[in-house]
């Protein structure tokens, strides 16, 4: 049974259909990327999936479940973690505490109980020399740690990566993809929307177009990549 | 001498004033939420105290925690049917929706308890008195100013050392994202509103038994809980606290050269800090 399915999921804000109908599975354990033009719908996709945005058609199912009616807090309960493209900490709590409270909440246990694998998380993403400052006032490379470092606090079974490696240096950028590499091995789903391909490609198994909202093609990378359609839409070859 | 005698009034005065605000100024830090009849469910919990002291022939004190629990399911039960419903973008909905409930309370109170102006008797403890130094203080200001700092002190902790607490500032910060890290806001910001009149209950205590209250007298504490709150800087509990007695001080100062100066002296003092530091005096650092 696929951990994620999407049944002819369609959303449109006016005139402007942000998803068409999109259609496709991920297995248990499996890394797919997506990637698509900006604009092509790939954020509202996990909108749909975390339950921030209701579909206007179709059903999205998590592990079986018909989650389409669920709210954002119940899916985060049933596995479902996200890091945000543009990095959302809690400012005014420390880093320490932003995993507190995703540890606690997010898989509903006391403090004590997530303390120690949060202080893992911190240890494992690099931040434990940061674990005390408040998370308003780090740095883009900790930011984007931290987004990680919180979405991995809920214990996710799928884990939702938006665009996690943008706008950093290669090392920095390769720092972070061992750590979700580490994630994979370790039978995470993820489910990862990336510009930068060789950070994907180092990671995921399949590929997934996303363009105006619809699936324009979901298989191996190196099929995809090679692609004519997928070239001219997003690598923008010459017709 | 009287020099002394006048500020620790004023100070002790002040512990009132920031019972009166702790409430107001959690709720305004955790959902941005000004609740225009905090002064009303003030005067309601005197009421409900009085209503309990007198049907069950208890002391006060004990009244108190038998009124603590049905004013918290009265604000659980407040924030989760009402309030919630207006908090967004538009900060208007939450002015007017506390604004009409502050009026509905009024003249419930009314019908229910008329107009007659009342007081929560506590016996021989009212004019009791200790020698502080040189100057002699009653026992009942003495222990409003300790239940400030109790309750300042004890809504800190819980704010920066639980779970709840970090739930709390988590909300505050990022509604949306905190439901993907798994928070219910509603419900966290039901049991905040919950707790604020836990301490609006405290509040209503010493509010009875200080001097005389009546249905109307909401609006006036409201307005001493705001300056208090804006002293302070929004969201500092601490600074609550500090603004509540400048305005206290100012208040028995002014009322000390005359009588007749007493409320207008606590509206000058506020404007004066509001006019030097227009953002309190311990703003926090991000907002």
């Amino acid at each position: 049974m696929p951990i994620l399915a999407l049944r002819k999921v369609s959303k449109s804000f006016g005139a402007l259909t942000v998803a068409d109908a999109i259609s496709f599975e991920v297995p248990q354990g499996q890394a797919l990327g997506i990637i698509g033009p900006n604009g092509a719908g790939k954020s509202t996709l996990f909108n749909l999936i975390t339950g921030n945005i209701a579909p206007d058609s179709g059903t999205v199912v998590l592990d079986g479940t018909d989650v389409t009616r669920l709210s954002p807090m119940q899916r985060c309960r049933m596995g479902v973690g996200r890091s945000f493209q543009i990095p959302q900490p809690f400012g005014k709590l420390t880093v320490f505490e932003n995993l507190l409270v995703a540890g606690a909440f997010g898989q509903g246990k006391t403090e004590a109980e997530v303390t120690d694998s949060a202080a893992a998380i911190l240890e494992q993403t690099g931040l434990l020399p940061k674990a005390n400052r408040p998370a308003g006032g780090l740095s883009l490379l900790d930011r984007k740690r931290l987004e990680l470092a919180r979405a991995m606090a809920t214990n996710p079974r799928l884990l939702l990566l938006d665009e996690i490696a943008g706008g950093l240096t290669d090392a920095e950028c390769n720092s972070l993809v061992e750590t979700i590499r580490g994630l994979h091995a370790a039978g995470t789903t993820i489910i990862w929307i990336e510009h930068v391909l060789h950070a994907l490609n180092a990671v995921v198994e399949r590929l997934l177009v996303l363009h105006f909202g619809r699936v324009i093609g979901i298989g191996a990378p190196a099929e995809i990549m090679t692609s004519r359609e997928v070239q001219e839409i997003y690598l923008g070859v010459e017709i | 001498m009287i020099w002394v005698d006048t500020i620790v009034q004023g100070v002790l005065l002040g512990g009132l004033y920031a019972l009166f605000a702790a409430g107001l100024s959690l709720v305004f830090g955790i959902m941005r939420l000004v609740n225009l009849a905090h002064g009303d469910l003030i005067v309601l919990a005197a009421y409900l105290i009085l209503f309990v002291v007198t049907v069950l022939g208890v002391h006060p004190l004990v009244a108190v925690l038998l009124a603590a629990p049905m004013m918290f399911a009265i604000g659980w039960g407040l924030q989760r049917l009402i309030l919630t419903r207006t908090l967004g973008d538009d900060i208007l909905p939450p002015l007017l929706v506390t604004f009409g409930l502050s009026i509905v309370i009024q003249n419930a109170l009314l019908e229910g308890f008329t107009a007659d102006s009342q007081r929560i008797p506590m016996g021989a403890i009212e004019t009791a008195s200790v020698a502080l130094g040189p100057v002699s203080v009653g026992l009942i200001p003495l222990l409003t100013f300790a239940s400030a700092v109790l309750v300042i002190f004890a809504l800190n902790q819980l704010f920066y050392r639980t779970s709840l607490g970090r739930a709390f500032r988590a909300v505050s910060d990022d509604p949306t994202t905190a439901q993907l890290m798994g928070i219910r806001p509603a419900s966290v910001f039901a049991t905040a509103t919950g707790i604020a009149m836990v301490v609006v209950t405290i509040a209503a205590l010493y509010l009875g038994v200080r001097s005389n209250f009546d249905p109307t007298i909401g609006p006036a504490r409201l307005i001493y809980a705001f300056e208090a709150v804006i002293i302070g800087g929004l969201g500092s509990l601490w600074g609550t606290l500090a603004g509540g007695i400048i305005i206290g001080v100012a208040q028995t100062l002014g009322g000390s050269i005359n009588p007749e100066w007493q409320i207008l002296s606590g509206h000058i003092a506020f404007l004066v800090v509001l006019l030097i530091w227009p953002r309190g005096l311990f703003p926090r650092a991000f907002d």
